[in-house]
């Protein structure tokens, strides 16, 4: 192992601002444990819906990180995962579109590690550094399948992560960096590996995970000249529980500086883990902390940051802790083969469908930016694009506006048992948004026990079928999540 | 100012299948059993025809399997589809045919062969729209749903709940099967009772499986002429004469703009002003003998009543509950069982209403319990697409 790179922060380029995104379905390890007969367990993991996958995931956590910001002044979009949709079609241009950044960006995928998350990350700083970009957004996540009946499967959950990098309005500075490079190999999955394979527990941790990070993490304490006792936060990721309690010792980090890895709520959710914890971190940071961030896998990925006051102006992400806090426990296991299409269903509960890719590029403003149109001449807001206004008839004389960020009210919904869809019943939903114009599409992420008219509503990018061999996407709405 | 083809055009003779399943029973059988009744009907033979209207939504892309089932002579066959209101369309070519005088004696026919697809429901449109969201019911749902998006809002508008709204449909549907169970033709032939409609299981909610029209096989023909000719063939004077027509296709944008309520049927309203006003029908509660509806669904026939102009808006609920639709009521609506029971052979049932109103007109119920005592006027109400996306079609016919 030698040292790539290391290096002495100065400059502009930092984090203004982070999101996250947790879907709302929850599985209790006792779910699991009971399904297979094992002894209990505590705690619970996040389980993506049956509409949802890591491009789904990627994009609320965008929209959770941008809020309010305009969002043209970004320069790039960086996607990290161990499970993209497509292995051959670039998924971060998806999400861009879906997040609505047009098109003179530079948009990139990072994959096959775990620690590819940070790669973006270093990805990003550079990109900022060397004015590329002026502001750039880094979003990891993962829906990581585990073996059934396994470690894994208590373990692993699905969320994601985003971090907007820029060289103005720095809520979080980076001091220092370093970063690692290792071909020890702990998991792994081949092309032609369903599940994770890893060697052996003693192995992997005591010759990888446990001696290699807490050398990058001395490596570069060195260089700054800093001590654990330095930090206010110590945030690094782990691949279990415990192996994060043994690395806190190794590296003498107190208790109270160490940011527990979500494991019992969320679950260890791949690439994403680092940068979600990292979110959570900021989101109790306050001005002048400065905070240790370290990740793993392949190497070693090793920051110090410095929390600036600018913190202050993003404490209204959703991020970890709303996110974690709205939730739907799965009433058992057989929603999670559901969701995560684990079986060989019945075809004919699962009929072909077709898309028209020349029918999609033509619209896809309309169907991943969810572009509607808003007539010049009397101001109505119409969806789907019409040749003439629905309102006043004038022709072809439309401007686009973004639905995405708006809300709505449910006007009126079914709920249809008999739908040839994964999570029945399909709830239709028709929708009048705040300022105006008015969208039919379904209700996901809800509690049919609660569904009701005027209900207030907000847009979900969702996957919604196979049509065609490629996975499609489309708006939804859900309740208002928190 | 275009022409009012109101008592221009005779129909002489009609034809219906027995409705149902029909495993043994071909799109070509149903096309020679609705067609035949029709003719001998009529009193003439199929070469005697000189054009024909077909109207079918699935089984069909041509006018090929009518000239084929029949051995017509080379003569023009015109296939037509409106989804639903397929039959109503088909029923519109011919007698436009008619009233243009292009031709003396032509047939409409409407079939449909659902029970050939291995699925219970009906299943989806093979229109060869491939869009990503909005082909093939993908994103926006089946038929049930879509109506059902219609009964929420009625119940939210009027301050129904949803025990009295279910208890609403549930009416209309015990009453249609009442019907249908006395009608020989008719698919789905039971009784059924409140508590049955209320306690099934849900389709599509708040509809149950009772509020929801069989999926059927079958098939109904016209034979239409011009009125001074209907003697010719009908000496006795036992034809009907078309008294109005309307149809209107809505732009579709109903369903996506916010001044639709879901609560009324637009292209319906559109089709009988214009049937009214040609049949010179002012106030039709009163003038009609009979209505068959379009009642796909339950909530589509509460509605449709409505915007018929048959009762006030928001008022459907106190006439069901007064029986006004009845057998024995003011104004019987799906004598015949309706669509909910005599069944919905997509491109069938809008000629198939014009047959029970065209036998009812000459007293000639196939149960005798079924006749209504003088039908002078009935009015037919085909609709296809669903809330916000119709496409309804009216006809209005009368005794000469």
């Amino acid at each position: 192992m030698k040292i790539q790179t290391s290096r002495k922060d100065k400059g502009m380029a930092g984090i203004v601002s982070y999101g996250a995104y947790i879907p709302i379905h929850r599985l209790s390890k006792n779910a699991i444990t009971a399904f297979w007969g094992n002894s209990a367990k505590a705690g619970e993991k996040a389980v993506a819906g049956a509409d949802e996958d890591t491009i789904t995931l990627a994009v609320e956590a965008s929209i959770d990180c941008l809020s309010e910001r305009e969002r043209q002044s970004i320069g790039g979009l960086y996607f990290a995962s161990t499970t993209p949709p497509f292995q051959e079609k670039q998924c971060a241009s998806i999400v861009a579109a879906a997040v609505d950044l047009g098109e003179q960006i530079h948009t990139c995928d990072f994959a096959n590690s775990l620690r590819a998350g940070t790669s973006a990350l270093n990805a990003g700083f550079d990109a900022i550094k060397s004015g590329t970009a002026q502001e750039l957004l880094v979003v990891a996540a993962d829906c990581r399948l585990p073996a059934p009946n396994c470690e894994q499967e208590l373990l692993f959950g699905d969320g994601a992560a985003a971090i907007l990098l820029g060289n103005s309005d720095v809520a979080v500075e980076v001091e220092a960096s370093l970063t690692r490079s290792s071909a020890f190999i702990d998991s792994w999955r081949t092309e032609k590996d369903t599940y994770p394979r890893s060697w052996e527990d003693r192995f992997v941790l005591d010759e990888g995970y446990l001696k290699i990070l807490p050398m990058a993490v001395s490596a570069l304490l060195e260089q700054c000249g800093l001590e654990i006792k330095d930090f206010d936060k110590v945030v690094f990721c782990a691949p279990d529980a415990r192996s994060h309690s043994r690395m806190a010792r190794l590296i003498g980090a107190a208790k109270t500086q160490v940011l527990a890895p979500p494991f019992d709520e969320l679950g260890h959710t791949g690439t994403a883990l680092g940068l979600m914890m990292l979110v959570n971190a900021l989101e109790e940071a306050k001005t002048g902390e400065r905070i240790l961030f370290a990740n793993y896998s392949d190497g070693a990925d090793i920051y110090v940051f410095r929390v600036t006051g600018q913190i202050e102006r993003i404490k209204q992400r959703r991020g970890i802790k709303k996110h974690l806090a709205s939730k739907n426990m799965l009433p058992g296991y057989g929603k999670y083969l559901l969701y995560r299409d684990l079986l060989e269903w019945a075809s004919d509960l699962r009929p072909p469908r077709r898309t028209a890719l020349t029918t999609l590029w033509r619209e896809h403003a309309a169907i991943l930016s969810l572009h509607g149109h808003k007539c010049k001449v009397c101001a109505g807001i119409q969806y789907p694009k019409r040749k003439v206004c629905q309102y006043c008839r004038a022709k072809d004389n439309f401007e686009d506006i973004r639905l995405s960020d708006k809300k709505g009210k449910l006007f009126t919904f079914s709920m249809d048992h008999r739908a040839l869809e994964i999570d029945l019943p399909k709830v239709l939903a028709v929708v009048d948004i705040d300022g105006g114009g008015r969208f039919y599409t379904s209700l996901t992420d809800r509690d049919i026990s609660k569904v009701e008219i005027d209900m207030p509503v907000e847009f979900t990018f969702r996957r919604i079928h196979e049509g065609s061999g490629i996975h499609n996407y489309f708006w939804k709405v859900r309740p208002i999540r928190c | 100012m275009p022409e009012s083809i109101k008592d221009k055009v005779a129909i002489i003779g009609m034809g219906c299948t027995r409705f149902g399943e029909r495993w043994d029973t071909s799109l070509e059988d149903l096309i020679v059993e609705a067609s035949d009744e029709a003719l001998a009907d009529a009193g003439i033979v199929a070469q005697d025809l000189e054009a024909v209207w077909f109207g079918t939504a699935t089984s069909a892309n041509t006018g090929q399997p009518v000239a084929g089932a029949l051995g017509l002579p080379y003569i023009p066959v015109t296939r037509v589809e409106n989804a639903c209101a397929t039959g109503a369309e088909c029923i519109r070519g011919a007698l436009l045919g008619i009233a243009s005088k292009a031709y003396d004696l032509v047939m409409a026919i409407g079939v449909e062969k659902l029970k050939d697809e291995g699925y219970g429901g009906l299943s989806a449109w093979p229109t060869g729209v491939w869009h990503p969201v909005y082909g093939a019911s993908v994103e926006v749902g089946g038929a049930p749903g879509r109506y059902a998006l219609a009964a929420t809002r009625y119940f939210h508008r009027y301050g129904i709940s949803p025990e009295k709204g279910k208890r609403m449909l549930a009416e209309i549907s015990v009453k249609s099967h009442h019907n249908g169970a006395r009608n020989p033709k008719a698919h789905l032939r039971m009784e059924v009772t409140l508590e049955q409609v209320i306690n099934a299981p849900i389709i599509a909610w708040p509809l149950g499986l009772f509020d929801c029209c069989g999926v059927t096989d079958g098939g109904a023909a016209a034979i239409m002429c011009r009125a001074e000719d209907a003697k010719k063939y009908k000496p006795s004077g036992d034809y009907v004469l078309v008294k109005g027509f309307g149809l209107s296709i809505g732009p579709g944008w109903g369903k996506e703009d916010t001044r639709y309520d879901y609560t009324h049927w637009e292209e319906t309203e559109q089709a009988a002003r214009m049937a009214y006003e040609m049949a010179g029908i002012k106030d039709p509660r009163k003038e009609l003998d009979m209505v068959e509806l379009h009642d796909s669904f339950s909530i589509a026939e509460a509605i449709g009543i409505e915007s018929l102009g048959l009762c006030p808006k928001g008022c459907v609920a106190d006439d069901i509950d007064a029986g006004t639709f009845t057998q024995e009521g003011a104004l019987p609506i799906g004598l015949s069982g309706g669509l909910k029971s005599f069944g919905h052979p997509i491109g069938a049932s809008g000629a198939r209403e014009v047959y029970e109103i065209y036998n009812e007109i000459l007293g000639r119920a196939q149960e005798p319990s079924r006749q209504l005592p003088n039908v002078r006027l009935g009015l037919a109400h085909n609709q296809g697409g669903h809330p916000g996306m119709f496409m309804s079609g009216i006809t209005i016919i009368g005794a000469p």
